[in-house]
């Protein structure tokens, strides 16, 4: 694979250098570049950082500018691969809900290849949850319990899953963009050799290829990508949570629970969980809570986040808290929304005293709506806010609090 | 203890934008900088060696220029960079460059820990790391927020987690990607400084490290960019004016209609 500039064609003028989504292209004096042409005093230059998108070579209207692309190998057949598959993460026996927002994508995306929607459960004891899955969507769940694979450790889950998939073939696999569904995802698609797409925030079927198209948000949530694996199966994607909604049951419907034995020494378990310790701070998980209230500098003192509790506890939300107020100690880190924290997109998003820099944005500006309380009419927050209050504080939350207190009675 | 620690040189903020009307990204004046979170994974490893002895070399794959990258980890403290550059590499996906870092360390040779941060701010995947650990077959824990206990042929380390965390024991060699609350990096002494500017950066292409050839660049990245684009516009935000008790009032109605409380 490699790019070329052709230096008898290329005119030095410029086209291509805006057409390079990364800047990567310079136009330089010939004579600097010591390519000598008898009409052009310019040339083009790229930059190592080139990824041989080929935008460049689309615009270049002298066809100067020359991507040799070497024939990708088809690594598989892709015609034995089938059905879309979610990996049904479970903690302490209990499947999470991101699982059911994930069915529901894979039943639409089903649908429209034709194909069977199949789930995949690891555990110890996790029966009921499987009969749960099929009157959510999964047509086929494929159990496989043993005691080592009561909670999730990385070696023993991803040989059973390698090895599942191997076997029959997914087409798609998709799971949660989890702690241990970002991890996890990433060894299975090393292992087996695949593509595989982080975070993802849409999934769709190229209805002429009818391959996945995978949009992500990249650069914080500033830009957003469309990616796709032509040539590799399956097609592997991890998906946010609260970005699809989750499947309505449906009772009485009828699926097959398929249970795979897997020979004991194959739970073989490199890494040992020792212990699991809960966050008592932590009532309600930021990355599951439909609504934060989150707390900043602005709240002055560690004692004020408790404005910031109360009103999450009144309208059963979860709290979050900006950079400033983690680094001061005022809260523990796991609460910590933005880029060095978490990314959250709940529907609501309170935000008490935060000014809004732009590493606290790109982790919660994908929240479906955004409330800003803040003193300064300036603060940045307010660009991203869909309703903002100017105000104090001290006064507007409480207040908040109060009449919420009322409605509920 | 031989500590490795990958790194990636990114644009100084995730503030680009999309210019409308070409499509494509706005970097004007960015400067670059090491990923934020490989500064974590940079002064664990410094730690340790103080604590254990032994040396950290420091990883990176990329353009020639990330060569400042490694020499402001050399200007902090790690004992040797290794740059792997090669045109063959360009267009790399994840699993490429996991590949491509695999193979780096192996010709590194003797390891016992790998050390990366949790993710790159500006792919934001967190896929590398786990990609290299299976390459290379050696166990990793992803997300780890402390080292509790370090032993000559094991380390516990605590791996946050969305309701806590996980106290979790691996075999060495092994390799852990951090987030940002296992410590506060250091700022780089006069000293390294001098070091870095003198210092030697090993740079490995695509043969010395014995590469195959369709598992990099773009032939080994089984995903492929097919658009990028600006999302979608949100649309004005609303003040709502008004005294505190009016203020409240409309907020507190506009709330109940979403149906979310």
């Amino acid at each position: 694979m490699s790019i070329r500039i052709l230096e008898d064609k290329c005119t030095g003028c410029s086209l291509c250098v805006n057409s390079c989504p990364f800047g990567m292209i310079k136009v330089v004096s010939r004579e600097e570049a010591g390519k000598y042409h008898p009409k052009y005093k310019k040339i083009a230059v790229i930059d190592a950082g080139c990824n041989l998108c080929g935008a460049c070579e689309e615009v270049c209207p002298f066809g100067a500018i020359v991507i040799k692309k070497e024939t990708k190998e088809q690594s598989v057949d892709l015609k034995e691969y089938k059905n879309v598959w979610v990996f049904a993460e479970q903690k302490k026996g209990k499947v999470q809900g991101v699982v059911y927002e994930l069915l529901n994508e894979a039943c639409r995306l089903s649908e429209q290849l034709k194909e069977k929607v199949a789930v995949v459960l690891l555990g110890e004891g996790v029966e009921k949850e499987a009969k749960k899955l099929i009157i959510h969507g999964a047509d086929i769940v494929y159990l496989i319990e043993h005691a080592v694979l009561k909670e999730f450790q990385d070696d023993p889950y991803t040989d059973v899953l390698a090895d599942l998939i191997r076997k029959e073939k997914p087409q798609i696999v998709l799971m949660g963009a989890t702690t241990i569904g970002r991890s996890f995802a990433s060894r299975i698609a090393a292992r087996i050799h695949t593509g595989l797409t982080a975070d993802c925030t849409g999934l769709e079927i190229d209805e002429q290829e009818k391959i996945l198209l995978q949009t992500r948000p990249a650069f914080g949530g500033n830009i957003m990508a469309t990616i796709k694996t032509p040539y590799h199966r399956p097609q592997m994607a991890t998906v946010r949570h609260k970005v699809f909604k989750k499947r309505a049951p449906e009772e009485g419907k009828q699926g097959e629970i398929i249970r795979k034995i897997y020979d004991e020494n194959l739970f073989t378990c490199r890494t040992k969980l020792l212990d699991m310790i809960e966050d008592l701070t932590q009532k309600v998980n930021i990355a599951d809570a439909d609504i934060i209230v989150s707390g900043g500098r602005g709240l002055g003192d560690p004692k004020n986040f408790k404005l910031v509790e109360e009103l999450a506890q009144v309208i059963g939300g979860a709290v979050g808290a900006s950079r400033a107020a983690v680094d001061a100690g005022w809260i523990p880190y796991s609460h910590q929304v933005g880029q060095t924290g978490r990314t959250v997109c709940p529907k609501i998003y309170i935000a008490c005293g935060i000014s809004g820099a732009i590493q606290h944005l790109v982790g919660m500006q994908s929240s479906d709506i955004i409330v800003a309380i803040n003193r300064d009419s300036n603060a940045p927050i307010f660009k991203v806010a869909t309703y903002g209050i100017e105000g104090d504080l001290f006064k507007v939350v409480p207040a908040l609090t109060k009449k919420f207190k009322e409605i509920s009675g | 203890m031989n500590i490795v620690v990958c790194i990636k040189q990114v644009p100084a903020t995730t503030e680009v934008k999309i210019n409308p009307e070409t499509n494509t990204l706005v970097r004007e004046g960015v400067e670059s900088i090491i990923n934020p979170f490989d500064m974590y994974a940079i002064e664990e490893g410094l730690r340790i060696k103080e604590k254990v002895g032994g040396i950290v070399t420091v990883l990176t794959m990329g353009p020639p220029q990330a060569e400042t990258a490694l020499k402001e980890a050399i200007s902090l403290g790690c004992d040797e960079a290794v740059l792997v550059s090669d045109r063959a590499f360009a267009g790399s996906d994840t699993l490429a460059t996991a590949y491509t870092l695999a193979r780096s360390i192996k010709k590194i040779d003797d390891f016992d820990l790998i050390i990366c941060g949790k993710q790159a701010i500006d792919g934001d995947t967190a896929q590398v790391g786990p990609g290299i650990s299976e390459e290379l077959n050696i166990p990793c824990v992803t997300y780890v927020k402390k080292i509790e206990k370090i032993e000559d042929d094991k380390i516990c380390v605590e791996r946050m987690m969305e309701e806590g965390y996980a106290v979790i024991q691996l075999p060495i060699p092994c390799l852990i990607t951090v987030v940002k609350e296992i410590n506060e990096p250091r700022l780089p002494s006069l000293r390294g400084m001098m070091k870095a500017k003198k210092a030697q950066i090993t740079i490995l292409n695509a043969a010395d490290i014995a590469a195959e050839n369709n598992r990099i660049g773009q032939v080994g990245s089984p995903t492929l960019v097919s658009k990028i684009f600006a999302p979608p516009f949100k649309g004005e935000g609303e003040m709502i004016l008004g005294d505190v008790g009016e203020q409240v009032e409309k907020l507190v109605n506009k709330l109940k209609e979403t149906k979310v409380i």
